[in-house]
C-alpha cells in the first residue's frame, strides 16, 4: 500500500485551472521530486495535500485513510509535515517555541491541567522542552534557543522551520524548495542534510525544487508539471533530457545556445 | 540573587497573602481614604478587564473592539441573581459564586463572537465584535423588565478591596498558567500566522474557542464586581467608549503582556481621575490616547515583554542564552 | 394598506438615499485602504453641525436671502470644510499608519471618531439642536400618494451624486487609479500616478458626499446630537458591508436595503425599538455567510 496517493486532483482559482487531474503515488521511504516552470501548480498541490486549500475534485489518501476533507491541523499531526518557499516561521516567537509548536498535537494534558499546573502537565512540559533541545542540537541551533526567530539569519531560519516539521515524528514531509536562494556549495550542503535526516528520521518525502542539480541528486522519481497539467514523469536521468521538460522550461524554439539543447540545460551546473 | 523554583512559589504565595490581608485590613482600619479605596478598586476591575482583552487581542493578536458587551452581560447576569434570585442573607456568601455566574453568561456570549472568528480575522472580526457589542447594549435598553435605558438597580454592596485584589490574582494566575503553556503557544502562533499554525498541527478552532470563552469569562466577572461597586448599572455604562476605554488600557500598557495590563489599566484609570475637574472633555482624553499611541508606539509600553516572575517558568536549567530584544 | 405601503417606499427611499450617500465614503475609502473609516459616521455628524452653522449663519443676515440660496450656500460650506476634514484626518492619523499592521489604523479609526464626538459633545454640550427649514412646505398628490419636495430633493439629489461618483470612477483618470491602487497600491506609483494625492483625494470626495448627506439628514430629521453620526454612522456602515464593501454599486444598494429594513420592520415587529438589533443580526448573519456582501469580491491568501 503506498505511503500517499493522490488520485485525479484538480484545482481552480475562479476561472483558472491551477491543478488538472494530478495522480500520484508514493510509496514509503521514496524520495519523490515536483519540477515544473514557475506558476505550473507545485505549490498549489502541496497546499492540497496539507488542508490549505479546499480539495473539490479528487481524492487524497494517507497511510491508507482517505484525508481529503481533513482540516489542515489534523493532516499535519496525522503525519504530513511541511515546510514553506518563503519561510513562515512564527516570527516573534522565540526559536525554541517555534520548534516546540512543531509538537503541539503531541502535549499530552488538558487545559485544565495546565491551568491546574497539575503533575501530568510539569512532566509532559518537561518531556517536550527535552525533545525541542535534542532537535535544536541536532540542526546546530542550541545557541539559538531563546532568541527571536525573526533575528536569525536565512540559513538557520531555514534550520528552524524543518526542526519545527520533524519535531512531531512526520512519516511524510513536503519541501517546497528549499534550496531557494542558496549557491552550489550551500545547496550540496543541503543534499547531503536532506539525504541524513531522511535516514535519521525515516522519512517520506516529496520535493519541490528548482535546482535542478538538487533534484537529480535527490529523487528517485520526478514528475513535472507545466499549467496545473503533468507533462512527464520518470527517473531524473531521463527527465532532464525529455523534450516536453526542455520546452516547458525554455519555449519551444528557445536554447540557451543557439545550437545545442542539451547544452542548455546542462548549463545551469547540473551533474551530468 | 538565584531562588529556586520552590522558593519563588513560597515567596509568590507570601506575596500573594499578603496582598490580600492588606486588602482586607486597610480598608477596614480606615487608614486609607476611603475614595483612594474606590479608585483601587476601579483600578483593580480594570486590570481585569484589561488582562481578559488583552489574551483575545494582544496574544492572539485578534480584533476584538466590543469586550464592553461581555462586562454588560456579566453585571446584569451577576445583578439579577443578588437582586432577584437570593435570598439577601445568602448574597454575602455567595458573591464569589454570583460573580462567577456572571462570568459564565458572559462566556456563554462569548460563543456569539467565537464562531464568526473562525471565518473572519481583521476589520471583519472588528466588525463583528462592535456589532456584538452593539447589540448587547440594544437589547439591554429594550429590556423593561430590566428597566431599560434607566437601568437597573438595587445590588447591595458586596465588592470591597479584598474581593477585587482577590479576583485579580485569580485572574493574573490563570491566564499567565495558560500564557505559558502549549495552549498559551498556540495562541500566539494564532498571531503570528494563522495558516502556518494549522499546518504545523495547531488546532485553531478551539483555541480561539477557549481564548474567547476566557476572556468573556473574567470580563463578566469583572462586570459583577462593577455592578455591586456602584450598585446601579445601566445599558450606557458598556457602550462603545467603554470598549475604547478598554483598548485603550491594553495597547498603553503592551500587548501579549500581564504587566502591561497591569501597568496600562492603572496608568489610565488614575488619569481619568485626576483629570475629571475636566468634566465633558475627560472623554477627549482616552481616544485621543489611542490615536497617539497606535501612530507612535502600538505596541504599548510593554510590548511582549514580562517582568520579572510573571514571565517564563524557571526549569530551564541554566540553558539557553538570553533572550534577543525585540525593540 | 398599498397606499401606507407605497407611503413607505417612498420613506425608505428618503432614508436609504441618506444612508447610501454616507456609506460611498466608508466604501471608497476602504476599497482604496483596505481600511474601516469607523470615523466616517462622526464625519457625517460633524458636516451636519457645519450645516446647521451655515444656514443659521446665512439665514442670520440682514439681507433676506431666499432659501434656495442659503441651501446652495450650505451646501458648498459643509462640503468644502468636511473633504478638508475628511484630508486633515487622513493626512494626520492614517497615513502614518500606511506600513502598520491593521489592527493599529482599525483602532486608530475607532479612536478618532470618538475623538470627534466626544470633541464635540465638550463644545457645544449635550442638548440637541434643531436644524433649520429651507424647503417650502407643500404636498403634492401623485398615484394617490402623498410627496413632500423635501423628500423629492433627497432623492434626487442623492442620483445625482450617484451618477456622477459612478461615472467619476468609472470614466476617469482619477477613478481609474482609484481602482489601480485598489487592487495593486505598490505598482501604482511606477506609472506616475501619485498614491498619496489619490487617496487625499478619495477621502475628500467621500467626505463632502457625506456632508451633502449631512445636509439633506438635516433638513429630513431636523434633531441633531453629538452622537448622531454613532448611529447614522453605523446602518451607513452595515450599508456598505452589506452591498460589498469596496464596490461603489454595492454601497447604493446596501443604503437602500437599510433604509427598507429600517421603515418596514416596524411593520413586522411590533416594537420599532428592535429595528437596531435587526439591522445588526443582519449584519452578523451576512458576515456569517457571505462575508464580502452582495456585490464584494472574494478575497484569496497566497501560501
Amino acid at each position: 500500500m503506498p505511503l500517499l496517493e493522490i488520485n485525479e486532483l484538480s484545482h481552480n482559482f475562479g476561472g483558472l485551472r491551477a491543478v488538472s487531474d494530478f495522480s500520484l503515488e508514493v510509496e514509503e521511504g521514496e524520495l519523490v521530486g515536483l519540477i515544473g516552470p514557475n506558476g505550473a501548480g507545485k505549490t498549489t498541490i502541496f497546499n492540497l495535500i496539507s488542508g490549505v486549500f479546499k480539495v473539490s475534485r479528487g481524492t487524497i489518501e494517507f497511510l491508507g485513510e482517505d484525508i481529503t476533507r481533513w482540516p489542515s491541523h489534523r493532516i499535519s499531526s496525522g503525519g504530513i509535515a511541511r515546510t514553506f518557499q518563503n519561510i513562515r516561521l512564527f516570527k516573534e516567537l522565540s526559536v525554541l517555541d517555534n520548534v516546540r509548536l512543531g509538537g503541539y498535537a503531541r502535549h499530552d494534558y488538558t487545559l485544565l491541567d495546565a491551568v491546574g499546573r497539575r503533575k501530568n502537565f510539569h512532566t509532559e512540559e518537561e518531556r517536550q522542552r527535552q525533545r525541542a533541545y535534542e532537535l535544536l542540537e541536532r540542526f546546530n541551533l542550541s545557541p539559538y534557543a531563546d532568541a527571536l526567530a525573526r533575528n536569525l539569519p536565512y540559513g538557520e531560519q531555514r534550520r528552524v522551520e524543518m526542526a519545527r516539521a520533524l519535531i512531531s515524528g512526520p512519516r511524510l514531509l513536503l519541501l517546497d524548495e528549499p534550496a531557494a536562494g542558496m549557491n552550489q556549495s550551500e545547496a550540496q550542503e543541503l543534499i547531503r542534510l536532506i539525504l541524513e535526516i531522511k535516514k535519521e528520521f525515516s522519512l517520506t518525502i516529496i520535493l519541490i525544487e528548482h535546482q535542478m542539480r538538487v533534484v537529480l541528486n535527490l529523487c528517485q522519481w520526478v514528475k513535472v508539471l507545466d499549467f496545473g497539467e503533468t507533462i512527464a514523469a520518470g527517473p531524473p536521468q531521463e527527465i532532464h533530457h525529455h523534450p516536453a521538460v526542455l520546452e516547458a522550461y525554455l519555449g519551444r524554439d528557445g536554447a540557451l545556445t543557439e545550437e545545442d539543447p542539451e547544452r542548455a540545460v546542462k548549463a545551469p551546473g547540473i551533474i551530468p | 540573587m538565584v531562588t529556586s523554583d520552590k522558593q519563588k512559589k513560597l515567596l509568590i504565595l507570601l506575596g500573594a497573602a499578603l496582598l490580600l490581608a492588606l486588602a482586607w485590613l486597610l480598608p477596614a482600619s480606615g487608614l486609607l481614604n476611603p475614595y483612594i479605596v474606590q479608585i483601587l478598586m476601579y483600578v483593580g476591575i480594570n486590570m481585569i478587564l484589561t488582562m481578559s482583552l488583552n489574551l483575545v487581542n494582544g496574544y492572539m493578536g485578534e480584533f476584538s473592539v466590543g469586550h464592553a458587551g461581555f462586562m454588560g452581560i456579566g453585571a446584569y447576569a451577576a445583578s439579577i441573581l443578588t437582586v432577584w434570585v437570593l435570598p439577601g442573607a445568602w448574597s454575602f456568601w455567595a458573591f464569589p459564586g454570583v460573580l462567577m455566574a456572571g462570568g459564565l453568561a458572559a462566556a456563554v456570549a462569548g460563543l456569539v463572537v467565537a464562531f464568526p472568528s473562525f471565518r473572519t480575522r481583521g476589520d471583519y472580526l472588528a466588525i463583528v465584535t462592535l456589532a456584538f457589542n452593539m447589540i448587547v447594549k440594544s437589547v439591554l435598553e429594550n429590556l423593561e423588565i430590566l428597566g431599560g435605558p434607566r437601568g437597573f438597580l438595587g445590588m447591595p454592596r458586596l465588592t470591597n478591596l479584598f474581593w477585587v485584589t482577590a479576583w485579580v490574582l485569580i485572574t493574573l494566575l490563570v491566564l499567565r498558567r495558560l500564557v505559558y503553556s502549549n495552549f498559551g503557544r498556540g495562541i500566539t502562533a494564532i498571531r503570528e500566522d494563522e495558516v502556518a499554525a494549522n499546518l504545523t498541527g495547531v488546532d485553531t478552532r478551539r483555541l480561539k474557542l477557549y481564548a474567547f470563552l476566557i476572556s468573556a469569562f473574567f470580563a463578566g466577572v469583572a462586570g459583577g464586581l462593577f455592578a455591586h461597586l456602584l450598585q446601579f448599572i445601566n445599558p450606557r455604562s458598556f457602550s462603545i467608549l467603554k470598549s475604547t476605554d478598554m483598548l485603550v488600557m491594553v495597547y498603553l500598557g503592551g500587548v501579549g503582556s500581564l504587566a502591561g495590563s497591569l501597568l496600562g489599566a492603572t496608568i489610565f484609570t488614575v488619569l481619568m481621575e485626576v483629570l475629571r475637574p475636566l468634566g465633558l472633555w475627560r472623554w477627549v482624553v482616552g481616544p485621543l490616547l489611542l490615536v497617539l499611541l497606535m501612530i507612535f508606539r502600538p505596541r504599548g509600553i510593554m510590548g511582549f515583554k514580562e517582568w520579572g516572575w510573571l514571565g517564563e517558568g524557571s526549569s530551564r536549567g541554566g540553558r539557553g542564552t538570553p533572550v534577543v530584544s525585540s525593540q | 394598506m398599498l397606499q401606507i405601503l407605497g407611503q413607505n417606499v417612498l420613506n425608505a427611499l428618503q432614508l436609504g438615499s441618506v444612508y447610501a450617500l454616507i456609506a460611498l465614503g466608508y466604501t471608497m475609502v476602504y476599497g482604496i485602504l483596505t481600511l474601516i473609516n469607523f470615523a466616517h459616521g462622526d464625519i457625517f455628524m460633524v458636516a451636519t453641525y457645519l450645516s446647521l452653522a451655515a444656514a443659521v449663519f446665512l439665514l442670520g443676515l440682514p439681507v433676506g436671502l431666499p432659501p434656495v440660496v442659503v441651501f446652495i450656500g450650505a451646501l458648498c460650506f459643509s462640503m468644502v470644510l468636511t473633504a478638508l476634514l475628511g484630508v486633515v484626518i487622513e493626512r494626520l492619523a492614517y497615513r502614518p499608519l500606511r506600513q502598520a499592521p491593521r489592527v493599529s489604523a482599525v483602532i486608530t479609526a475607532l479612536g478618532v471618531g470618538l475623538f470627534l464626538e466626544n470633541f464635540t459633545l465638550g463644545l457645544l454640550g449635550p442638548e440637541p439642536r434643531h436644524f433649520p427649514s429651507l424647503i417650502p412646505p407643500g404636498t403634492w398628490e401623485v398615484a394617490g400618494l402623498t410627496i413632500i419636495p423635501l423628500q423629492l430633493l433627497i432623492i434626487l439629489l442623492a442620483a445625482v451624486l450617484f451618477v456622477l461618483l459612478d461615472l467619476l470612477v468609472g470614466h476617469t483618470l482619477l477613478g481609474m487609479a482609484m481602482r489601480a491602487i485598489s487592487y495593486n497600491r505598490p505598482i501604482v506609483p511606477l506609472m506616475g500616478v501619485s498614491v498619496d494625492r489619490v487617496i487625499s483625494l478619495t477621502f475628500a470626495i467621500g467626505s463632502a458626499i457625506a456632508a451633502a448627506g449631512g445636509l439633506l439628514y438635516g433638513l429630513a430629521y431636523p434633531v441633531l446630537d453629538p452622537y448622531m453620526g454613532v448611529r447614522i454612522g453605523w446602518w451607513a456602515f452595515i450599508s456598505a458591508v452589506v452591498g460589498g464593501i469596496g464596490n461603489i454599486r454595492g454601497a447604493m444598494l446596501g443604503g437602500f436595503i437599510l433604509g427598507a429594513v429600517e421603515i418596514f420592520t416596524p411593520m413586522v415587529l411590533p416594537s420599532s425599538t428592535y429595528r437596531d438589533f435587526v439591522a445588526f443580526s443582519l449584519l452578523l448573519l451576512l458576515l456569517v455567510f457571505k462575508p464580502t456582501g452582495l456585490l464584494g469580491r472574494p478575497v484569496f491568501e497566497r501560501v
